[in-house]
């Protein structure tokens, strides 16, 4: 269970450009939930991810995963438990390095990095079986550099890499968004495959209504850093495009745009 | 063919920094300026160490171990008190310069008649043919044993993460990591690397002198660049390799311009042109094209 208990946070604190993002903010997500989160431009939704994640920090409020708070632990012991995927591609993987290097990078996350072999040859055959999953041929390209794949060959990457060890959320920053139609489908059909098998609960945000309708079994709408909508279970199956469609022009032109 | 063994002999006591500079400027993409103070504490600590009569090759480890602390400062700045990169390496750098002071006692102290990794019995037990060459048989192993511990290193887990620390921060992050005690540790590495070339280059010339690690950095980054985008496309030759062939082909291009006519008081300048040649020839835009796709 992940809990944001009355968040506050401001841009800009006492200055005159000060801007409140989340004013009491509250939100809970139950183990094995897979929420999708849409909105406009500058509603929260990927604050609300960084705020999750530690990547920014909290003015008031708390966050708990399972009870115990995280508010101040520093972002990098977040990720143990947390698996990111970005919507650049590049965020997600080490350029210079071979699909090997990267595959046994990931592997060893949660242990120590000491000076050990960092490729284990006996993981060879796993990270193949692994990468031959996602249908791209990376299977028989293990010593190749990452920085030569395309945008969406390293969007499947990130993804398997990000969710190699047992980890608990998955955080899915608009990771297909940077993607043609055709691979983002791809991605997220995996995303799906991983979130069921391992039991990710996931937070995805995206642009994508389609997706936010078709996957996942919770929905929440932000705007101005407040849930205008907040559908799980039964109710978030019934939900069908045109209804998020309308709900996201009455937003829009009570702002005025 | 002295000035053939001459420029071997100094290319590889460089070669050692610039395994460094590999370190920091190629995969930290860390423009570290504190090794201008490290290269001569290196001289400065082994200068006052065989003073006191401790062993020459223990000197050399110690030496290391100095220029790694300098390096953990310089890192400990940077990632703790969030000090721009440049600017804490020249703060670490500057203060550096009273540290060796301090170590060494002054600015000059001469090691001539003393017992060092060049200077002792080993030469003359060499067969005759091969006297004339045992400093550069010395230089050799200690070069090649650098370079194989380096190349080791970044096989290791630890030295993945260094290398992903350079590619792509957020990457390590994502992996439950502390990015700035991976980047510490780099630059303890890289400047005890430094610190060792300046041991070295200590013993050999036979005195240590406060200002001998002016212009250092300029000259090892002009040596890594040199070697890695000529070696680049040799797909067998190891990076760590190149940037040794790199460090001898520079100095060879030093030697080449003093014995055109050029006085060895110019040495900073021509240093200074050629790296500046260097960064245009191999024009710095292609390089690294980021993390952004």
């Amino acid at each position: 269970m992940l809990e944001l208990n009355h968040i506050h946070k401001y841009y800009n604190a006492g200055t005159v450009n000060e801007m409140c993002l989340f004013e009491d903010f509250s939100l809970s997500i139950e183990d094995g939930q897979f929420v999708s989160v849409v909105g406009s431009n500058g509603s929260g939704k990927t604050s609300l991810l960084n705020i999750i994640c530690g990547s920014i920090s909290v003015d008031a409020g708390s966050i708990q995963i399972g009870g115990k708070d995280i508010t101040h632990m520093p972002e990098f012991k977040r990720q143990q438990r947390i698996g990111r995927v970005y919507q650049n591609p590049a965020m997600g993987t080490c350029p210079s390095m071979t699909i090997l290097e990267n595959m046994s990078l990931a592997d060893n996350k949660g242990k120590p990095f000491n000076l050990r072999p960092g490729t284990n040859r006996k993981q060879v055959d796993f990270y193949r079986e692994q990468l031959s999953r996602l249908g791209l041929g990376l299977e028989d390209k293990m010593d190749v550099k990452v920085g030569v794949l395309s945008g969406g060959q390293r969007q499947a990457m990130a993804l398997l890499m990000s969710t190699m060890t047992p980890i608990e959320f998955l955080i899915l920053d608009e990771h297909t968004a940077a993607l043609d139609p055709k691979t983002a489908e791809i991605i997220m059909e995996l995303t799906d495959q991983v979130v069921r098998e391992k039991h990710l609960t996931t937070i995805m945000v995206t642009h994508n209504l389609r997706y936010a309708v078709e996957y996942g079994n919770r929905l929440l709408m932000m705007h101005q850093g407040k849930a205008v909508m907040d559908q799980a279970g039964e109710e978030k199956g019934a939900v069908k495009v045109e209804e998020i469609l309308e709900k996201f022009n009455e937003i829009s032109v009570e702002c005025g745009n | 063919m002295s000035i053939v063994i001459g420029i071997l002999e100094e290319g590889l006591i460089y070669a050692v920094m610039a395994l460094g500079l590999y370190i920091t400027y190629k995969i930290l993409d860390f423009p570290d300026l504190s090794v201008d103070g490290t290269f001569p504490m290196g001289a400065a600590v082994t200068a006052a160490l065989i003073l006191k009569g401790i062993h020459p090759a223990l000197t050399l480890v110690l030496a290391f171990l100095a220029g790694a602390a300098a390096g953990c400062a310089t890192g400990l700045i940077h990632v703790k008190l969030k000090v721009r990169d440049l600017l804490s390496g020249i703060i670490v750098m500057t203060a550096l310069y009273s540290v060796n002071l301090r170590i060494a006692g002054r600015a000059n102290v001469p090691l001539f008649s003393k017992e060092s990794i060049f200077n002792n019995a080993l030469p003359a037990k060499l067969p005759d043919g091969l006297a004339p060459y045992s400093a550069i048989l010395i230089l050799l192993v200690i070069v090649a044993f650098c370079k194989i511990c380096l190349d080791l290193f970044l096989k290791t887990r630890a030295g993945y993460l260094l290398r992903a620390a350079g590619d792509n921060e957020v990457l390590v992050t994502s992996l439950a990591k502390d990015k700035g005690a991976v980047k510490i540790l780099g630059l303890a590495l890289a400047n005890g690397f430094v610190a060792l070339a300046g041991a070295i280059y200590g013993q050999k010339t036979g005195y240590f002198e406060i200002s001998s690690g002016t212009g250092v950095m300029v000259m090892g980054l002009a040596s890594v660049i040199i070697g890695t985008k000529l070696f680049q496309r040799i797909s067998f030759v190891k990076a760590t390799t190149a940037v040794i062939f790199g460090t001898i082909i520079y100095k060879a291009c030093i030697a080449a311009a003093i014995s055109l006519g050029m006085a060895p008081s110019d040495l900073k300048l021509i240093t200074a042109a050629l790296f500046l040649v260097i960064l245009v020839v191999t024009s710095r835009k292609e390089r690294r094209v980021k993390i952004h796709a």
